[in-house]
Order: structure tokens, then sequence, then C-alpha cells
């Protein structure tokens, strides 16, 4: 563990943390193109970000202290999954501290945070998308854990630097049971981040909001950190997927100082930025092309999710056991 | 650590010391209870000194059982003979009363000593003078429960351990009908003390069938039986059960959701958090030392029945409204986690794959250390709430965390813990737990290895449910506005209960935070039953059970990442932004005529779970009407288990007694004929 991969790891979270918004702000300008309105500025997200840090904070007469701090507690979570996930390298010092697995506790820690601050002024909007935010939270989690149990029967890890190197080592085949992964993981992103199948992150509208619904008594520099670490989320969870299938691009272990790495660097920086583009589009085509479902449709949706990843699972067990027999 | 690991070494000396020296504090127990006799009547002197003593001697038992098990030799094949037995000069003529200290009865002393110092120390504050069992009672009783646990833990004979056994069970039954005046109290109790029984029945055959025709009754005798399979089977289905009993897996849970909630809350606290423990000791006990052969077949039924008590318990837990129900429900739902973790322990052990078997028998091994912390830490914090509000429903309660701050931040910790999130405890064990699932396609049974993913899927849904169950929990008690307006005269706990509190929430951090010391204690477990431990990282604050490639994690980056990150951007926004705040009402969304009842309730919390898992409920529920004038909402839900196996099991019995009643005619003629039959029949036998 050298100095030069604590540069790689304080220059890759610095990077999440200062485009995660522009990712947003891509992903709405992409959608109003594909709906045939005029889109916002690319930038909107950030100059949002100032205002919301300019103003005083309105803050509830009962608000506890676990409400003011969870804010910060989110960012925090999201800051810290930014430094485990590796987007750019995989040498880093950070990434030991978890695997896949952990990071999914890590989103669960920021969930359960999310919802109990939701629940503290005691407004009924507030409990209700703590209550809907959970639901969608376990439903999601079981296809999740398919998605990662596939990978790790591919590569023997759910350390997501070993799976970018193991990737890189046997690229040349791609098992089958990656596409069923790919796709539940990405049923999964769009549930995960409140977005349109299962909720729309520009709604206000009562009866169907979700995420939105846990923020309403958030104001100013707390509703900033909230939004930013959303935006962060959503970041992670395309890096996770591009660790998971699109590896390409990123700087394995062995990425050195010198010419080289400035080469490395630049080839890793460069093709995250063509997967975050693609992968935005793709955000906002899914959700142009597709309606908000009820919320009791949820289930249905997770559990098509689910049984996408148990396919892909069962396809590679009995493919495997092909191969071996 | 190492200056911890020196001063445990050095208090170990002598062959059986340690030992001893645990008999000495179980001794200490006794008298302290039965010195509360002396004066039984006076609160103070009960609560003041021999609580606080009990919480001593306890601190002893868990340094005594650390030292035990540092002074094992670490990971060395001869690790797991390393054991101190001691025959003590009581109990029957030909088998007196046999003790031992090996790796596992250690790692359950430890357990046992750890959280029991945080109860002792909760109690001497929580029991107040009022109606019920006189205080000194009480502490007798509190005192011989924990003594006989121990007992339990130590016993090296069938005899003595029944003996111990049946201790607990009754001290036990008798703390929980401490308030024996209320009805409900005393059937929950009489539920208790009959699945008690019918689980005791079970372990008393499963000894029988395991002496394997020599009658001797010392476990080392069964060790060194060889028992055809058939019978190895019946002695471990019967130990299943009759643990299973006490640990309260599905279907045998129901005494568990009545007992919890009529208990006092340290009692409570007791039974969940250690006497389920007892029984997970006497499965691995009787799977892992004294059979001396495991098949998958065992293995597949526990994991099939843990991770179905798990489900079961979480989906209950989410729809009760008494909040002590709740968490004894989620008791279930943790016992089948541990289930599992021993279901696949025996399964990879029958496969000829030590070293994962250890890794699922380390998550069990840690869980059940986790839950004696969470889940005693939560009972005794319920406990302080219903001191404070006289309230046990959450539908009247909410708002808490503004009148009693102290419980609330200690309760946090706990209900973030049992919630299996990082940094804390819980998410370990869940973390190692999903590392076994993980290799489970390895075994070599075709379709077990292709099902049993699937299980991992079910442990995923499992936690996740669980942290729903929490964020309920905690939410419905502690935050929103109060329900009632009474909460708001709500008081703190007293400071021996927030000590007791805090004790067991720096254990829940610490775990958390520094897994390998689980994993160390544990270690020494899976070194004597399997002869592997799982491998530990190369950095005292990651672990990484088979490999540091494969997978590791580390509690302490966790939360000094979370920790430098909130304070950097706090001082960030405050330097760089403002720190202005401004208090207003919250936002009425226009209609300014709301109330506190408007709120989630607890019933309103668990609608998403009654709607999608409504196949498990038997639910009665009476909606009012639009028209309604006074609109009355009821929901009863209930268990389907209690209608379909319980009562034509208890119609059962009822019939079968009255036919047996034909007997008792009540005229003394027809008893002394049967005197004269029996005497015939036995002279016929004689003769």
């Amino acid at each position: 563990m050298s100095t030069i991969s604590f540069i790689w790891q304080f220059g890759e979270v610095a990077l999440a943390v200062a485009i995660a918004p522009l990712f947003s702000g891509w992903i709405a300008q992409c959608r109003a193109w594909m709906q045939n309105r005029s889109a916002p500025s690319l930038t909107l997200p950030y100059r949002e970000l100032r205002k919301l840090f300019r103003k005083d904070a309105a803050l509830a007469t009962d608000a506890s202290g676990l409400f003011r701090a969870t804010p910060y507690i989110l960012f925090g979570a999201m800051v810290l999954a930014a430094a485990i996930i590796p987007s750019l390298a995989t040498d880093l010092p950070f990434a030991r501290a978890a695997d896949a697995i952990a990071l999914i506790g890590l989103f669960a820690t920021a969930r359960v945070f999310l919802s109990l601050a939701a629940m503290d002024i005691g407004t009924a909007f507030g409990s209700m998308g703590a209550r809907r935010e959970m639901m969608i939270g376990f439903l999601a989690e079981p296809a999740l854990l398919m998605v990662l149990f596939n990978a790790f029967l591919l590569y023997r890890t759910t350390a997501l630097p070993s799976l970018v190197d193991g990737y890189a080592a046997h690229h040349q085949t791609i098992d089958p049971s990656v596409i069923f992964a790919a796709v539940a993981f990405v049923m999964v992103l769009l549930a995960e981040n409140g977005r349109i199948p299962i909720d729309n992150p520009s709604t206000h509208l009562e009866l169907t909001m979700i995420h939105e619904a846990m923020l309403l008594e958030y104001s100013a520099r707390h509703l900033a950190l909230v939004e930013w670490a959303s935006s962060l989320k959503l970041f992670n969870y395309a890096c996770i997927g591009f660790a998971l299938f699109v590896p390409w691009g990123i700087a394995t272990h062995g990425a050195m100082p010198g010419v080289g790495g400035a080469m490395v660097l630049l080839i890793a920086i460069l093709s995250l930025g063509v997967k975050l583009g693609l992968c935005g589009a793709l955000l906002a085509l899914i959700e142009s092309l597709s309606a908000k479902l009820r919320l009791f449709r949820a289930p249905e949706y997770l559990a098509t999710a689910f049984l996408v990843a148990l396919l892909g699972l069962l396809v590679h067990l009995l493919l495997g056991a092909n191969a071996h027999g | 650590m190492p200056i911890l690991h020196a001063i445990l070494a050095s208090s170990s000396n002598g062959p059986a010391s340690n030992l001893h020296r645990l008999l000495w504090l179980i001794a200490a127990w006794l008298l302290i209870g039965a010195a509360g006799m002396l004066r039984p009547r006076s609160l103070r002197y009960i609560a003041h000194l021999l609580f606080p003593l009990g919480a001593l001697a306890a601190l002893g038992v868990a340094l005594t059982a650390g030292g035990f098990l540092v002074s094992l030799p670490a990971s060395s094949p001869a690790a797991g003979q390393a054991a101190q037995t001691l025959i003590l000069p009581l109990g029957l003529p030909d088998l007196p009363f046999h003790l031992r200290l090996d790796a596992l009865s250690g790692f359950f002393l430890l357990l046992l000593g750890l959280a029991g110092v945080g109860i002792s120390t909760f109690a001497a504050g929580y029991f107040r003078s009022g109606t019920g069992s006189a205080p000194g009672l009480l502490g007798l009783e509190y005192h011989l429960f924990l003594a006989s646990m121990a007992l339990v833990i130590l016993a090296d004979d069938a005899y003595l351990f029944m003996v111990a056994w049946e201790t607990m069970a009754l001290s036990s039954y008798f703390l929980v009908t401490s308030q024996h005046r209320i009805p409900e109290i005393r059937r929950a109790g009489f539920l208790y003390l009959l699945m008690a029984h019918v689980g005791a029945i079970s372990i008393l055959l499963c000894f029988g069938v395991m002496q394997g025709g020599s009658w001797q009754f010392t476990f080392q005798a069964m060790r060194s039986a060889s028992l055809a399979p058939f019978w190895a089977t019946v002695a471990f289905l019967l130990a299943l059960a009759g643990f299973g009993a006490k640990a309260g897996l599905v279907p045998m849970h129901v005494w568990l959701p009545e007992a919890h909630p009529a208990a006092p809350s340290p009692v409570s606290a007791m039974m969940s958090g250690l006497m389920l423990k007892t029984a997970i000791y006497g499965v691995l006990r009787v799977s892992f030392d004294l059979l001396h052969v495991r098949f998958w077949q065992w293995g597949a039924l526990t994991l099939a029945l843990g991770l179905f008590s798990a489900i079961f318990g979480a989906i209950f837990a989410a729809v009760q409204t008494d909040m002590k129900r709740l968490l004894a429900y989620s008791s279930i739902e943790n016992i089948g986690l541990i289930f599992t973790g021993i279901g696949l322990a025996i399964l990879f052990d029958a496969s000829g794959m030590p070293l994962f078997a250890a890794l699922a028998l380390t998550a069990a091994l840690v869980h059940a250390l986790n839950h004696a912390f969470f889940k005693s830490l939560l009972f005794l914090a319920t406990g302080s709430v219903l001191h404070a509000t006289r309230q046990r429903m959450l539908g009247k309660l909410g708002g808490l965390i503004r009148p009693m701050p102290w419980v609330a931040v200690l309760t946090l910790v706990g209900t973030l813990a049992i919630a299996g999130l990082p940094p804390l405890n819980g998410f370990v064990s869940e973390w190692l737990l999903l590392q076994a699932f993980l290799f489970t396609p390895q075994i070599p049974y075709p379709f077990l290895n292709m099902l049993i993913p699937a299980g991992a899927a079910a442990l995923a849904l499992i936690l996740a449910l669980a942290a729903y169950v929490m964020v309920k929990f905690y939410g419905v008690i502690f935050l929103g506005q109060p329900r009632e307006s009474s909460l708001s005269q709500a008081h703190d706990a007293n400071w021996l209960e927030r000590l007791g509190l805090g004790w067991l929430a720096l254990g829940c951090i610490l775990i958390g935070v520094l897994p390998r010391l689980a994993l160390w204690a544990s270690g020494a477990v899976t070194d004597s039953l399997l002869g592997e431990r799982v491998h530990r990282g190369s950095f005292p604050w990651t672990i990484a059970p088979i490999a540091p490639q494969q997978a590791s994690y580390s509690g302490l980056i966790f939360l000094a990442g979370i920790l430098g990150v909130v304070g950097v951007t706090f001082l960030m926004v405050r330097l760089l932004a403002h720190g202005r705040v401004r208090r207003t009402p919250a936002w009425d969304c226009g209609y300014p005529w709301q109330t506190s009842r408007m709120q989630d309730t607890a019933e309103g919390f668990g609608q998403p779970i009654r709607h999608m898992f409504g196949a498990f409920f038997h639910m009665e529920r009476e909606l009012p009407s639009p028209s309604d004038p006074a609109p009355q909402y009821h929901i009863h839900i209930e268990d389907r288990l209690w209608r379909t196996l319980y009562l034509p099991i208890a119609r059962a019995v009822q019939w079968l007694a009255e036919k047996i009643g034909v007997l008792q005619g009540g005229r003394l003629a027809i008893y002394l004929l049967y005197s004269f039959l029996t005497l015939l029949v036995l002279l016929v036998f004689v003769l």
C-alpha cells in the first residue's frame, strides 16, 4: 500500500463527490430531450446546491438531534461507499474495508437513518415515506444479493477490486448468467434510487411519492446534503454496475506512477466518463419508456428482478455442472 | 489487546483453577440470592447491594471464562482437547456431579457473564416495590436462574445437566409469574412451563438414546459410545426438538411471545438474551461434541427449520403492536438465524469441508453473542419506557427521544445493531453467515447445491425485514409526536439503568468495530469442535474469514470513515456556508388541524407486511363503514399454527384425559379393586 494508492483513493473520492450532481443533471437533461421538453442546464444541480447552502435552515419545532445529524450521516455513508467502490482503480486502501455485501449494508444504514429521520417530525407523510422506503428496501435486497452471488460464482470473490481484476484476467468469455444478472441489477438500481417504475424523483404528488415524502421537512443545507447524498448514491450504484459488468478501463493492480501511470489515469477517467454518459442516457430512456407502477405492484416488479437473478444463477450452475460432468 | 491478554492469561494457573473459580462465583450467586431472604421486603438492601454484587460476580464469570479461552493454545490440533474437569461429591450415589470447562462452555459462559453484567446492573435500578413477588424472593429467583444457567453450561453428565436445566426452567417460571395476580400472566407462565417440560422430556430421551447401552450417563461415556446411524439420528432429532422448544424454533415457539412480555423487563432480557442461548449450547454440545457422526440430512433439516423460523419471526414481529411481543418475535427470528448457521455448519462438516463449516459455526456463535447484547439491551430499554410511561402498546407511545434522551440514544445503538447495520455487531455475524452461504454451491449433493443458494436470498429478505421491524420499533416509540398527552411527563432512566444499558451498547459497538474480538473467542470453539478456525486477515482491524482477496470487512474503517466524513462535512458547511437555524412548525400540507394521532400507527407500519404475507396470518378485521359517526378500527392477528397445531393437540389431550378419567370412579371399593388387580398382575410377572 503505497502513497500512490492513497493519491488514487483521494482523487477518486473527490471526483465522485464532484461529478455526482453532474450525473444527475445529465440524466435529467437526457430525459427532457427524449420527452421533447427543453432541457435544463447541466449545471442546474450545482446551482440548486449553492442556493440551498446559502439559505437559512428551517427546522420543525420538535426536530431532534437525530433529524439534524442524518443529512451528515447520509453524506458520510455515501462518500465512504464511493471510497470503497473501484470506479477508477482497484488498488485502493479503503477497498479492503468492505466487500460488495458490506457495501449493501452501508446503503442499508443510510436508508434506515433517512427513514428514522423521516419519522422524527411526526407528520403523516414522513412516516408513510419511511414505511414505503423500507418496504422497497427489503424487496430489493434479495435480488441484489443474488446478483452478487452470481458474481461470486464466476470469480470466487465478493470484493469489488478482486472482481474487476478477475474480469480483466479472463474477459474473453462472457458467461450467459452475467446478462441475467445485469438485467436484475438495473431493475434493482431503478428501485433503490427512487427512479421511475417505482418512484418518481420529480413528483411531489402526495399519494405516490416515496423518497420525496421523507425529505419534506428538510430545508436549506440539510436538504442540500440529502440531495447530494442521493445523487452520490445513484453514482455509486452506477459504479458498482460498471465494476460488476463492464469493468473496462478501470486501472487494475500494477498501475504505476510515471508516464504509464498518467496514461492509465487518462484511460480510466475517459472510460468512466463514457460509461456514465451511456448509463445516464439508458436510465433516461428506461424512465421515459415506462410508467410508474402502483405501489403494490412494486413487489411484483422486484420479484421479477429476483427471479431473473436467480435464473442467471441457475443457468450458471447448470452450465457449470455440464462443463464439469 | 496484549495487556488484556496478559491479565487474562496470568489469572489462569493450575489445572482446574478456572473451573474452581467459576464454581465459587456460581456459589456466590446462590449466596447472594439466599441473602436476599434475610430482609425480603427491603428494596434498598436487595436492589442497591445484592444486585450490584451479582453484577460483579457476572463480571467475574466473564473474566474467568475469557481467561480460560485465552489460555487455550491457539490453532493447534491439540487445542480441542484442553479441558478442565472436576467431580463434585454431590448427586446420586453412583453418579456424582461431573463438571467440565472446555472451549464451547467457555464461550457460552463468556456470553452469560458479559450480558449478565449489564442486565444485573440495570436490574439494580429497575425493580420497584409494589404488587407482585417481594423483592427478596425476586432476587433469589433471579440469582438462582443465573447460577442454574451457568451450571447447565458446565455440566458434564446428564443428571447434573437435567437438574440444572429444570432449576433454570422453574426459577424462570417463577420470575415470569412474579405479577401472578394478573390472569394473562398466569396463563403465559403455564404455557411456558408446559413447553419447557415437553422440551425437557425430549432432552431426557435424547440422553437415554445417547448412552448407547452402556447405561453410563456421563458425557464422557456418551462421547465414546458409537451409535448406529439410525440411533444417532434419533438422538439428534430429540435434541433438536427438545432444545428447539427452549430456543423457540418454529413450530415450538408459541410460548415465547406470551412469556417474554409477561415477565419483568430484566427477566425478559435474561430469558431472551441468555436462556435461549443455553438451548443453542445444548444443540451444539449434542451435535458437535457428544455425537461422533453428523449427516448432511441433519444439516438440511436444521437449515430449513432455521430459515423458516427466521422468516416467520420477522414477519410476525412486523405486525405486532405490543413492544415486548415485537421483541419476542424478533428473538424467534434471531434464533432462526443462529440455527441456520448451525445447519450450514453440519452440512459443510458432513460434506468434508471443515473450513467452511468453521465459517458457518463462527457466524452462529458470533450471532448468539451479538443477540445476547442487543436483545438484552432492547428488552431493558422497554423496561425503562414501561416505567416512564406505564405503556406497552406501541399505539400509545411516541416522541420519547425528547423526554428520555439517554434511553433513546442507547436504544438507537441496539436498534441499529439488531437491524444488522454496519458498523455495529449485528452486521458482523450476518455478514459471516452470508459469506458461508456463498460456498454452498460447492456442496457435493446435487439439487441441494442449487437449492441452498436460494436460502441466501431468503436470508437477505430476513435481514432487510429485520431492519423494517426495527425502524418501526424505534420510530413509533421514540420518534414523532407523543400519541398521548401524558407522555411529555415521562422521565429518563436512573443512573444504574443507564449504566446497564450503556454496558450492553458498548458491547454492541465494540464487537462491531473490532470483530476480531468475537472471532478470537469463537475461534477457540471451532478449533475444538471442527479442528479449523477462520482466518482473520492481515490487519487487526479487518476480518477476512477465508482469504483477503475473497472478502474482507473492517468495522473500524467504516466507523472512522463515516465519522471522518461527517466531521469534515460539518466543518466545511460551517466554514463555507453558515449554521443559521430558524424554528418553525412542521409543514402541514395546507391542513392545519393535524393531530399526533395522524402519524403512522404500529398497525399502519405493519400494513405492507400484512398485505404481502397475508398467508401467514389468521386475521380478524373490523372496518368501520363510511357513515359511521364513531368509527372503530380493530384488527386481531393470530398465528395460524395456534389453531392448526396447538388447539387440536390440546383437544386431543383433553379427550384422552376424559377417557382416562373414567377410571376415577370416586368410590373406595373401585380403588381397592385396582390395587388388587395391580398386585395380581405383578404376581404374575414375578412368578
